[in-house]
C-alpha cells in the first residue's frame, strides 16, 4: 500500500505530469479522449438504445432529426437513421469497433515493428540491411493501399462465410501490417545508439547472452519514442479503419464502425438528413484530434532537447 | 588604470518548476586591459556560465537577476539582443570548446572571416579578404591563401580551433572570453594553441578571460586566477600565489589533489564528497560540508571575499573577529 | 623463476573497415578504406601489477582494451589469459568471471532503468555465485560499502548519483564477480580532479587489498605515473616505448614520449619556454611509411621514412624498450642528463 502511494506520489510529482498540467490543450484533449473511450467501452451500459436489437427498431421512428430541431424527439438526442436506429447509440457502438480495431492494429504493428527494429539495430550487417530495405520498400506505398491490398487478398482467398467471421481480424491485420515500418525504423535508430553504450559493453564483458542484453538492457531504453509513435499511430489506425469501412472494404456491415456509419449517412446527406453522417463524422474528428494532440504533447514532453 | 571589464555582484538564476535555482551568486571581479584572468573550477561551479553571462549568451531560461557587468565603464548586462550582438565580435570575442558550434558548416572559412571583418570594421571585400588571409597566417594555418576557401569540415580539430581563434580576433576586440578552448584537443595540439593564444594576447594587448578546468593551462597562461565553487568565487588572486600558496581550504584541496608528474605518491590528497547540486547549496559557506577547517560560523554565515595577503578568499578563517583562524601553514603557504 | 603473466598479448592487430557504402564507393571509383586501429603490439602483465597504455586520441589504446576483454576479435595476433587463448578462456564462465572492465563515461556505463542493486548484482547472477537472494543482497551491500557507498544506495537509480559516485558503482559491479584482472579504460578522465583523486586512491587500495592486476588506459601522464608499474606509450596503433614507470619519467627515450612530456603545461611556473611539437597526428587510414612518427620527429632520417622500427632495449637504459632507429643508432644524444624535475600536471 505504501509502495503504491509513493509511486503515485512520484508520478504526480514527475516532470511529465507537470508538463501535462501546464498545457491546457493537452488537458482538454485528454478529457475528450477519455469521454470517447468511456462512451465506447461502456456503450452497452449507458447507450440509450441497442441499435442491433431488431426488436426495438421501428421504421416509424426513421429519419427523426436531432432533439433540438422542430420535429425532434427526446428519445433520439442526435436523431435517428433510415431504419429508426438512434444515431447517438450507433456512434457509441461504432466507436467501440473503431477503437478496438485501432488499439489492436497499433499493438500488432508495435510488436512486429519493435521486434524487427531491435533485431536489425542490434544485429547490424546483412540482417539490418535486408530488414530495413523491406521497410523502405513498404514505406513507398501509402498505408491505405497496403491495407486495401491485404483486405482484397483475404476476400478473394477466403470463402464468404469464413471471411465474415474473421473480417475484424483481417482489418486489424491489414492496418497493423501497414504501420510497422515506422516503429521498426525508430527502434532501430535508438538501438544503434544504445548498443554501443558502455552499459551494454559491460554486460557483454560479463558474457550475458545477446538475446538477454537485447531484452533486458536495450529494449527498456528504446521504448520512450515508441510510446509517442503508438499514440500517433492510434489516430492513424482509426482513420485507416474509417477509410476502409467508408470504401466498404472494412469491418462487416453487422458491426458498423464510425466509418460505416458515415458511409451509410452519406446517402442521405443531400436529401436533408444531414445528422446521420455529420455526427459520426464529428465523433471521429474528436477522437482522432484528441489522440493526436496527446501524442504531440508526449513527443515534446519526452524530448529532452525541447524541455 | 581603470578596468576593461568589471563584474559586480553578478547573480544568475534559473527558474524551474521546483523553484528558482541560483547558478551564480555574488560574483565580482575585474579584468585590466591586457590582463589574462583564469577562471577555474569543477564542472557545475559556474565558470562557463560566468563567461556566457558576460557575452550575453545565457541559455534560457537562465537570466541575470542582479548585479552589473561593465565594459569600459558602460553597462552591458541590460542591453537588447541586437545591441549586444554588435558588442560581441567588435568588443568581445568568444572562443568555445567545440569549434563546430562557432563555425557555420555551410560557409567557407573565408566567407565567415570576411563577413565578420566587414560587419565590424566596415572595410570593402578585397581589403577584408586580405586581412582574413593575414589572420589565418597569424594563427598558423599553413598555405592560408589557399585554405581560406575551404569549409570548416576540411580542417582538422586543432586547425579548426585556430580558425575559431582567428574569427574571435579578426574584429580586434578588446576582450576575449575563451571557454575551455583547449579541452577538446590532444595534449600536443593543446600546447600549440595555448602558445598561440598567449602570444596573440600579448602582442595585441588583448585582455582575456580564460575559463578552464585545467590548472596547468591557467598556470601557463593567466596573470590572475579566480577559483569558483558552487556558483561563487572562493578565491581570487595572482596565479602564482593561488597555485603555490592557496588560502581557501577549497583551492588548497584542489591544488593538492592534482596528481604530480614528477613523483609517485602513495595516497593522493582528496576532497571527500562532491560539489552540492544547485538545488541543495548549504547555508553559510557552500564548502562547509567538505571543509577540513569548518567551524560554527561557516554553518550560518556566508563569507565575503576577505584579504589574505596576496589573494582574497571567501573564508571566515581570514576574518579577525572569527573564533578560529587559518593555521600557520595556510596563512603563509 | 618468475610465474607466468596473467595476460600476454602477442603481435595484436585490429583493423576496421570504414569504407563508404558499396554503391557510393563504386560510383566514386574509390577503394576500401581500412583503419588500422592497432597494428602489431605485444606486451605482458605480471600478476598483481599495473600496466598502463598512454597516448593521444586515436592512438588505439581503447581498442587494445576492448580486444583484451574480447569485445572485438583481433585481426591478427593473439591474447593469452592465464595461459589460455582468449577465445577459449572466454568460453569458460569460471575464466570469464576473472576479467572485468571499468569504463570511461560514468553517465553511459550504468543502465539508467536499473536500480543500483541490480546493476551491481548482474555479474553475481550471471555467474550463479550466490545460493540465495539473501546472500546476494548481503554481497551487494558489502560491495557498495567496499567502494565507499552506503548499502541503502542500492535502492536508488543511477541518475541520483554524481559522476564520482557512479564510477564507484561501476567499480562495485566489476568487483562483484571476484575478478583477478581489471581493464580500466580512462576511468577518471570524465571526472573532476578532486573526485579523480578519490577514485585513483580507491583503485590503489583495492589493488593492494585484493591483489588485482590492472590494464590501465589513459591519456593523462600524471595519472598514469601514480598507478603504474610499467607504461606503454602508443602512437598510431603501435607501441613506441615500453618501460618501467620510473624509468619512463626520469629518462624518456623515444622522441614522441619526450614530446608528450614537453607538451604538458607546467604548474610550477618555472617560466620555462616550451617548444611544442609541430604538426598533428596523421590519419590511421593512411599512416606514414616506416616509423609513424617520422613526419613530426626532429631526429628523422631516410631510414626512419623507409623502415619500420621494432621495440628494442634502449642504449643506456636497457629496461626501456624503444621503437626508434635514432635511439638504436645513438643519434638521440644518448640518455638525457637531467630531465626536468619539479613539473606537475595537468587536467583538473
Amino acid at each position: 500500500m505504501a509502495a503504491i502511494t509513493s509511486s503515485l506520489g512520484r508520478m504526480l510529482d514527475s516532470d511529465l505530469f507537470w508538463s501535462f498540467r501546464h498545457s491546457p490543450v493537452t488537458v482538454i484533449s485528454a478529457v475528450v479522449a477519455l469521454i470517447c473511450i468511456l462512451g465506447a467501452v461502456l456503450a452497452p451500459l449507458i447507450a440509450p438504445h441497442d441499435p442491433f436489437d431488431v426488436a426495438t427498431l421501428n421504421l416509424i421512428d426513421a429519419f427523426k432529426p436531432p432533439a433540438w430541431a422542430a420535429e425532434g424527439d427526446a428519445t433520439y438526442p442526435l436523431g435517428s437513421d433510415d431504419q429508426g436506429r438512434d444515431v447517438l447509440s450507433a456512434i457509441m457502438y461504432g466507436a467501440r469497433v473503431s477503437l478496438l480495431v485501432g488499439f489492436c492494429a497499433v499493438l500488432f504493428s508495435m510488436v512486429v515493428g519493435v521486434g524487427i527494429g531491435l533485431l536489425a539495430g542490434y544485429a547490424g550487417g546483412a540482417v539490418d540491411g535486408v530488414l530495413m530495405r523491406i521497410a523502405d520498400i513498404q514505406l513507398t506505398f501509402p498505408n491505405i493501399l497496403i491495407a486495401l491490398l491485404v483486405d482484397g487478398i483475404a476476400r478473394a482467398a477466403l470463402p464468404a462465410d469464413v471471411h465474415d467471421r474473421v473480417a475484424l481480424f483481417v482489418v486489424i491485420f491489414a492496418i497493423g501490417i501497414s504501420a510497422w515500418p515506422q516503429f521498426a525504423r525508430t527502434v532501430r535508430g535508438s538501438t544503434l545508439v544504445e548498443r554501443n553504450k558502455e552499459y551494454v559493453l559491460a554486460a557483454r564483458v560479463i558474457g550475458i547472452s545477446q538475446l538477454r542484453i537485447m531484452l533486458t538492457h536495450v529494449l527498456p531504453n528504446v521504448l520512450g519514442p515508441v510510446l509517442v509513435i503508438a499514440t500517433l499511430g492510434l489516430s492513424n489506425a482509426i482513420i485507416s479503419e474509417a477509410t476502409l469501412s467508408y470504401l466498404g472494404a472494412g469491418v462487416p456491415q453487422t458491426q458498423p464502425s464510425l466509418g460505416t456509419l458515415i458511409r451509410i449517412g452519406n446517402d442521405f446527406l443531400f436529401s436533408g438528413e444531414w445528422w446521420i453522417a455529420i455526427f459520426p463524422g464529428l465523433a471521429l474528428i474528436a477522437m482522432v484530434l484528441s489522440v493526436n494532440l496527446l501524442g504531440d504533447w508526449l513527443r515534446d514532453a519526452l524530448n529532452p532537447r525541447l524541455r | 588604470m581603470s578596468p576593461l571589464l568589471e563584474v559586480r555582484d553578478l547573480r544568475v538564476e534559473f527558474p524551474t518548476r521546483r523553484g528558482v535555482l541560483t547558478a551564480l551568486d555574488g560574483v565580482s571581479f575585474s579584468i585590466a586591459p591586457g590582463e589574462v584572468l583564469g577562471v577555474v573550477g569543477e564542472s557545475g561551479a559556474g565558470k562557463s556560465m560566468t563567461g556566457a553571462a558576460i557575452i550575453g549568451l545565457l541559455e534560457p531560461p537562465g537570466r541575470i537577476a542582479g548585479g552589473q557587468i561593465l565594459l569600459n565603464g558602460k553597462r552591458i548586462d541590460n542591453l537588447r539582443y541586437d545591441q549586444m550582438r554588435r558588442i560581441r565580435g567588435r568588443e568581445i570575442g568568444a572562443i568555445f570548446q567545440d569549434p563546430l558550434t562557432t563555425l557555420n558548416p555551410l560557409y567557407t572559412v573565408g566567407d565567415q572571416l570576411v563577413e565578420t571583418i566587414q560587419t565590424h570594421l566596415g572595410l570593402d571585400v578585397a581589403e577584408a579578404r586580405k586581412r582574413a588571409v593575414g589572420w589565418l597566417e597569424m594563427v598558423g594555418i599553413p598555405a592560408a591563401a589557399q585554405r581560406i576557401d575551404s569549409y570548416p569540415h576540411e580542417f582538422s580539430g586543432g586547425m579548426r580551433q585556430r580558425v575559431v581563434i582567428a574569427l574571435a580576433l579578426c574584429a580586434e576586440p578588446k576582450l576575449i572570453v575563451a571557454d575551455e578552448p583547449t579541452t577538446a584537443l590532444d595534449v600536443s595540439i593543446q600546447a600549440q594553441v595555448i602558445a598561440l593564444l598567449k602570444g596573440l594576447a600579448r602582442d595585441k594587448g588583448t585582455s582575456m578571460m580564460l575559463v578552464t578546468h585545467d590548472m596547468g593551462v591557467i598556470a601557463e597562461t593567466a596573470d590572475r586566477v579566480a577559483v569558483m565553487y558552487a556558483g561563487r568565487i572562493a578565491e581570487i588572486g595572482p596565479v602564482r600565489e593561488v597555485v603555490k600558496h592557496p588560502k581557501h581550504p577549497y583551492s588548497a584541496g584542489l591544488m593538492a589533489s592534482i596528481p604530480p608528474l614528477d613523483r609517485r605518491v602513495d595516497h593522493l590528497a582528496q576532497i571527500d564528497g562532491a560539489m552540492p547540486r544547485l538545488s541543495a547549496i548549504p547555508r553559510g559557506c557552500a564548502f562547509n560540508p567538505r571543509c577540513p577547517e569548518v567551524f560554527a560560523r561557516c554553518l550560518v554565515e556566508r563569507p565575503a571575499l576577505l584579504a589574505t595577503g596576496a589573494t582574497e578568499a571567501a573564508c571566515w578563517l581570514y576574518d579577525p573577529v572569527s573564533e578560529k583562524h587559518a593555521p600557520e601553514a595556510m596563512r603563509h603557504g | 623463476m618468475a610465474e607466468t603473466p596473467i595476460l600476454e598479448v602477442d603481435d595484436l592487430a585490429r583493423s576496421f573497415d570504414v569504407s563508404r557504402p558499396w554503391l557510393q564507393r563504386v560510383l566514386a571509383g574509390e577503394g576500401k578504406r581500412i583503419l588500422r586501429a592497432v597494428d602489431g603490439i605485444s606486451f605482458a602483465i605480471p600478476r598483481g601489477t599495473t600496466l598502463s597504455l598512454v597516448g593521444e586520441s586515436g592512438c588505439g589504446k581503447s581498442t587494445v582494451a576492448r580486444l583484451v576483454v574480447g569485445l572485438y576479435p583481433p585481426s591478427r595476433g593473439r591474447v593469452v589469459f592465464e595461459g589460455l587463448e582468449l577465445e577459449r578462456a572466454r568460453a569458460i564462465a569460471e575464466q570469464r568471471r576473472r576479467m572485468q572492465m571499468i569504463f570511461q563515461d560514468p553517465y553511459a556505463s550504468l543502465n539508467p532503468r536499473w536500480r543500483v542493486k541490480d546493476i551491481v548484482a548482474e555479474p553475481i547472477r550471471a555467474f550463479g555465485m550466490t545460493p540465495s537472494a539473501a546472500a546476494q543482497q548481503a554481497k551487494v551491500a558489502e560491495l557498495l560499502t567496499q567502494v565507499g557507498l552506503s548499502p541503502l544506495d542500492g535502492e536508488k537509480f543511477p541518475h541520483e548519483f554524481s559522476g564520482g559516485q557512479r564510477q564507484r558503482i561501476s567499480i562495485a559491479r566489476a568487483l562483484s564477480s571476484n575478478p583477478d584482472f581489471l581493464v580500466c579504460d580512462e576511468p577518471t578522465s570524465a571526472l573532476d580532479v578532486s573526485v579523480q583523486a578519490q577514485i585513483l586512491n580507491l583503485m590503489k587500495d583495492l589493488q593492494a587489498r585484493l591483489g588485482l592486476t590492472y590494464l590501465f588506459i589513459s591519456h593523462n601522464l600524471a595519472v598514469v605515473r601514480q598507478v603504474s608499474d610499467r607504461i606503454g606509450v602508443m602512437y598510431l596503433g603501435r607501441l613506441v616505448e615500453l618501460a618501467p614507470a620510473e624509468t619512463l619519467f626520469t629518462t624518456p627515450r623515444h622522441p614522441y614520449t619526450r614530446a608528450l612530456m614537453e607538451a604538458i603545461p607546467d604548474l610550477e611556473m618555472t617560466g620555462r619556454q616550451r617548444i611544442p611539437v609541430g604538426g598533428e597526428v596523421p590519419s590511421p587510414i593512411s599512416p606514414p611509411s616506416g616509423c609513424p612518427f617520422h613526419p613530426r620527429c626532429p631526429l628523422a632520417d631516410d631510414r626512419c621514412k623507409a623502415e619500420r622500427p621494432v621495440l628494442l632495449p634502449a642504449r643506456g637504459t636497457e629496461a626501456s624498450l624503444t621503437a626508434c632507429h635514432a635511439v638504436e643508432e645513438g643519434r638521440d644524444g644518448g640518455v638525457p642528463a637531467a630531465q626536468r624535475v619539479g613539473t606537475t600536471a595537468i587536467a583538473l
